[in-house]
């Protein structure tokens, strides 16, 4: 976010308060080391009971990887993230299509525009129920697909979804860790970040 | 739970037998302890002996030796910790220090490969998180048996997934490390983990438990019976425990790395407010190591309540307390005004707290339980240990060894035999491509990291504004020392310094695993003491100080021991990680696979250093004929430095677009490495006899992509540092290419080098 130009604030868990902020990210982790399923009691941290409402009143959130999984175990995104194809954990530059550049963190790509970010996850398999898959397809609420290659098992070659407005976003693969050329593949993930903040000072 | 052992029952019963052999100890040492203390030991005293006299705590094979990194040390000023204390410390500039350190868990990564490799890991960064550190990266130096033995398919896997577990879930890039095979390791794995840390200089912390009345406070996970492989023993024995209560546990350490991460940020955070006085990590002998440790090395007393360990299984007595592995666990020392505060940054972090104890200055180390005495002893003669020097003699074999040159070995023909070698030799599991392990570790998280596996070195930025950053690789071979353990070692010590050196880095000090076989065997003995005085004297060439490291003895099957197989670690500077190096042909470096493409002007390939026939314990004798046998190449220590120079100096200048070490397979593996890692072929032509171009291993070489236009900056450069160099032809195209030899297409070359690991572990 600083190098998209917005003032990172860190949020506690344990604090009922989102300190006044114009947009969150749940970053990626192991929140609760994953060893029951991953996000499944992270979701209940008191912050979540301020972030959840303000979500579905168009705060914009993105979740990244473990923050990703803790959105869908709150019910704020559909469908869910289970263990990888494969069974391994997988660190790969991944190469990944924009489905849908019109939320609040895709607004700065075109749609159908390639980015290639890193994915590191062991339970980065997207699956939701048939009649979901075909819902989110649909709505354009698959933002983000797998474009060379399905790394994980995704369905559909899932890598993010939206909810129906478009402001709340998860994602497996990491953009944090695409914003130069130095620590990463690219510098394409930045176009998360110029979205939102575009998005909060229009 | 029966009365326990007391030192006033001790004193009564002089004449009670003590299983002090079952513990490891032996007639001699028991009897030390008996003089000392001026009766027998009680069972938590016996214990505790036990543990720290074991190997692994007291170095007691080693020590005699290993004083020789001291003595020889070069002087150098980068040094702000060294030898003896949990990992030394190294000054970096611009006011931040780095901390690093190697350390064994061979033995229980055969036994349970998962927990043992992530338990490894665990201990390592727990090692750098005492030294007042953020540990900010990790590397891992395996070895296994024959990759198609099917052990392997049972450790290898395992292994990973171990490291895989502990270190992502930590939070820790994994950005190195080395994964090589030999028959040698089955049964006897290596898994040296690695961890480095950062800090700044006024934020080191001290292992010493100074202040009468300060209090000891014991804080992480609770203690249970993990890892307690003597205490069965003392249950079994006349020493209390109801027959069958506390025997028969598993004695593998179980990983919880989620505690570890909330334990490194609440140490931190307890350093930043000032609140620690001492502190220590409780790793092998855990608890009875920690309170000795911190005893010994402070005002000299202590009282501890064993009863106040918070345990996971209320049966635990105190020689099971003292004895306990439990993993996640740290003792701090903290003045009793500061308690409160304490305790609130442990709540804070939901880490578990206990006061259970106070420093005295008594000098001895006395422990209660229940109000009953049971430990009460001189920290310092459990400290310090007995010191062996052991029978070392070289062995009968060496001579034979050494007189079956593989210049005998048949050599290719033609090119054709060749372009066979080189397919053979990048697609043996020792060369081949290993992204199968490490896809599975998290290279990026953090955010700093800028060169990570297969690069020759890891390197990671420390500042984000001045680009300052540090460089840090480890290697071993064993097939090198097994020839010649002196010249092997600094064999080692040279790869792993060049490997730093090819980033840009300039290497500044030295960590080193040492993994033997029995100390107890006289041609082992002479191994150590043949590699230790090869990487002192390495060192002081080189002028680079030890700062510390670790001793793995007994990795051997029977009366077969593992190839002496010392895996060093140096750590380098980058003053700008923006001017790093990599080795791949053609593109921009970079953590990852994904990397933009570089300028398309053909840059030209320099061969550095100088080439010999040397192909004592290569890896074309080993894939080729399965053969080990002559002498290794002759480390040449002073152009190893110069060449060094060189790199630094012509990457801080810009001149470079690729930078790759020589070491096993030579000259043609490394050139396939470069055409591999950077998507881009080559045209060369080699000086000399193909053969020995191609496969000889002669130390002290790299081979540099210099850019187009900078041709004579770069040999002005040379030339000041006296660096003898070839050019061979230039980067381009979609093939390897040697000119009048043989041309092997990049999608072959790739499809070799890439199909191997995953064929055998799926």
């Amino acid at each position: 976010m600083r190098l998209a130009g917005a003032e990172p604030v860190s949020l506690w868990h344990g604090d009922r308060d989102l300190s006044g902020v114009d947009a969150a990210i749940l970053p990626g982790g192991f929140s609760y080391g994953d060893y029951l399923r991953c996000g499944a009691i992270a979701r209940f941290s008191p912050v979540m009971s301020e972030l959840v409402p303000a979500a579905r009143a168009g705060l914009p959130v993105l979740g990244i990887c473990n923050g990703f999984q803790i959105l869908c175990e709150a019910h704020l995104l559909p469908g869910a993230l289970t263990r990888n194809a494969g069974l391994r954990f997988v660190t790969r530059d991944v190469r990944l299509r924009v489905e849908n550049a019109q939320t609040a963190w895709t607004r700065a790509y075109r749609a159908g525009q390639q980015i290639v970010v890193p994915l590191k996850s062991g339970e980065g398999a997207y699956a939701a129920a048939p009649d979901t898959l075909a819902d989110l397809e649909a709505s354009g609420q698959v933002v983000i697909r797998y474009a060379s290659g399905n790394p994980n098992g995704s369905a559909a070659s899932i890598a993010g979804v939206c909810n129906a407005e478009g402001n709340v976003v998860g994602l497996m693969p990491h953009p944090e860790h695409a914003v130069d050329g130095l620590t990463g593949p690219s510098a394409d993930g930045l176009g998360f970040f110029a979205s939102v903040l575009a998005g909060v000072l229009a | 739970m029966s009365s326990p052992d007391t030192v006033a029952r001790a004193a009564d019963t002089p004449d009670q037998p003590q299983p002090f052999a079952e513990l490891g100890l032996t007639e001699a040492e028991y009897a030390t302890i008996t003089r000392t203390l001026g009766r027998r030991p009680t069972a938590a005293e016996l214990a505790l002996y036990s543990v720290m006299w074991s190997e692994h705590c007291s170095y007691k094979s080693s020590k005699v030796y290993l004083k020789q990194f001291a003595d020889k040390a070069p002087p150098s000023s980068a040094l702000l910790a060294g030898i003896g204390h949990n990992a030394g410390v190294v000054d970096v500039g611009q006011g931040y220090a780095v901390t690093f350190k190697i350390e064994s868990h061979n033995h229980p990564s055969y036994v349970e490969p998962h927990q043992g490799a992530a338990t490894g890991v665990g201990g390592i960064v727990r090692d750098i998180l005492a030294m007042g550190a953020r540990p900010v990266a990790v590397m891992d130096a395996l070895r296994f048996g024959s990759a198609a033995a099917s052990d392997t398919a049972r450790v290898l896997p395992g292994v990973v997934s171990g490291i895989s577990f502990y270190g992502n879930c930590l939070g820790l890039p994994n950005i190195g490390g080395e994964c090589d095979f030999d028959p040698c390791y089955a049964g006897n794995p290596l898994v040296n983990a690695l961890c480095v840390g950062v800090m700044r200089h006024d934020e080191l912390q001290v292992a010493e438990g100074r202040g009468p009345g300060n209090q000891v406070i014991l804080f992480g996970s609770t203690t249970g019976p993990d890892g307690v492989g003597g205490a069965s023993v003392l249950a079994s024995a006349a020493f209390g425990a109801v027959d069958g209560e506390s025997a028969k546990r598993p004695s593998v350490q179980v990983g919880d790395p989620f505690t570890e991460k909330l334990l490194v940020e609440c140490c931190l955070e307890l350093y930043a407010a000032g609140l620690v006085v001492g502190i220590q990590d409780l790793g092998a002998a855990g608890v009875a190591c920690a309170t000795t440790e911190l005893a010994a090395a402070g005002t000299g007393g202590m009282r501890v309540r064993l009863d106040a360990v918070p345990l996971r299984d209320a049966s635990l007595g105190p020689p099971e307390i003292l004895m306990s592995e439990s993993q996640e666990r740290m003792m701090a020392v903290v003045e009793p005004d500061r308690v409160a505060e304490f305790l609130g940054v442990c709540a804070k972090w939901d880490v578990r707290a206990a006061v259970i104890g106070e420093v005295t200055d008594t000098g001895r180390l006395v422990m209660t339980w229940h109000g009953e005495t049971v430990v009460d002893i001189p920290p310092s003669s459990a400290a310090e240990g007995p010191v062996y020097r052991r029978p070392a003699e070289r062995g009968a074999d060496q001579d034979a060894l050494a007189a079956d040159d593989p210049a005998a070995l048949p050599r290719p023909a033609d090119g054709a035999g060749l372009r066979a070698d080189l397919l053979a030799l990048i697609g043996s599991p020792g060369l081949a491509d290993k992204s199968w392990v490490t896809d599975q570790y998290d290279r990026y998280v953090r955010g700093d990291t800028v060169l990570a596996m297969p690069e020759d070195g890891g390197l990671v930025r420390l500042d984000e504004a001045t680009g300052l950053g540090i460089a840090l690789a480890t290697d071993g071979n064993g097939r090198y020392c097994r020839l010649d353990p002196y010249l092997g070692t600094q064999l080692a010590l040279s790869e792993a310094y060049r490997n730093v050196a090819v980033t840009g880095a300039r290497p500044l000090a030295v960590t080193n695993c040492l993994n033997f076989g029995s100390p107890e065997d006289p041609a082992v003995m002479w191994q150590f003491a043949e590699a230790v005085r090869g990487l002192a004297d390495g060192c002081a060439a080189l002028g680079v100080p030890v700062t510390g490291g670790n001793v793995s003895f007994y990795n051997q099957t029977g009366t077969t021991p593992i190839h002496p197989t010392p895996v060093i670690g140096v750590l380098g500077v980058h003053d700008d990680v923006r001017q790093r190096l990599g080795i791949g042909f053609g593109r921009e470096p970079g953590p990852g696979a994904a990397r933009a493409p570089g300028s398309t002007a053909a840059a030209g390939i320099v061969l550095l250093g100088r080439t010999r026939a040397e192909f004592g314990g290569s890896a074309w004798a080993h894939v080729r004929h399965g053969h080990l046998g002559g002498r290794p190449p002759e480390p040449d220590l002073d152009a190893e430095r110069r060449l060094a120079g060189l790199l630094a100096a012509a990457a801080e200048a810009g001149v470079l677009s690729a930078a790759h070490d020589l070491s096993d397979g030579g000259l043609a593996v490394a050139l396939a490495e470069s055409c591999l890692r950077g998507q881009t072929g080559c045209v060369v032509t080699v000086p000399g006899d193909p053969f020995t171009s191609l496969f000889s291993e002669s130390a002290g070489r790299a081979i540099v992509a210099v850019r187009p236009g900078a041709e004579a900056a770069f040999d002005r450069l040379r030339a000041a540092h006296d660096v003898p160099g070839v050019r061979l032809g230039t980067v381009g195209g979609d093939s390897l290419v040697f000119a009048g030899l043989f041309t092997i297409g990049l999608d072959e070359l790739a499809a070799v080098h890439t199909r191997t690991l995953p064929a055998l572990f799926g």
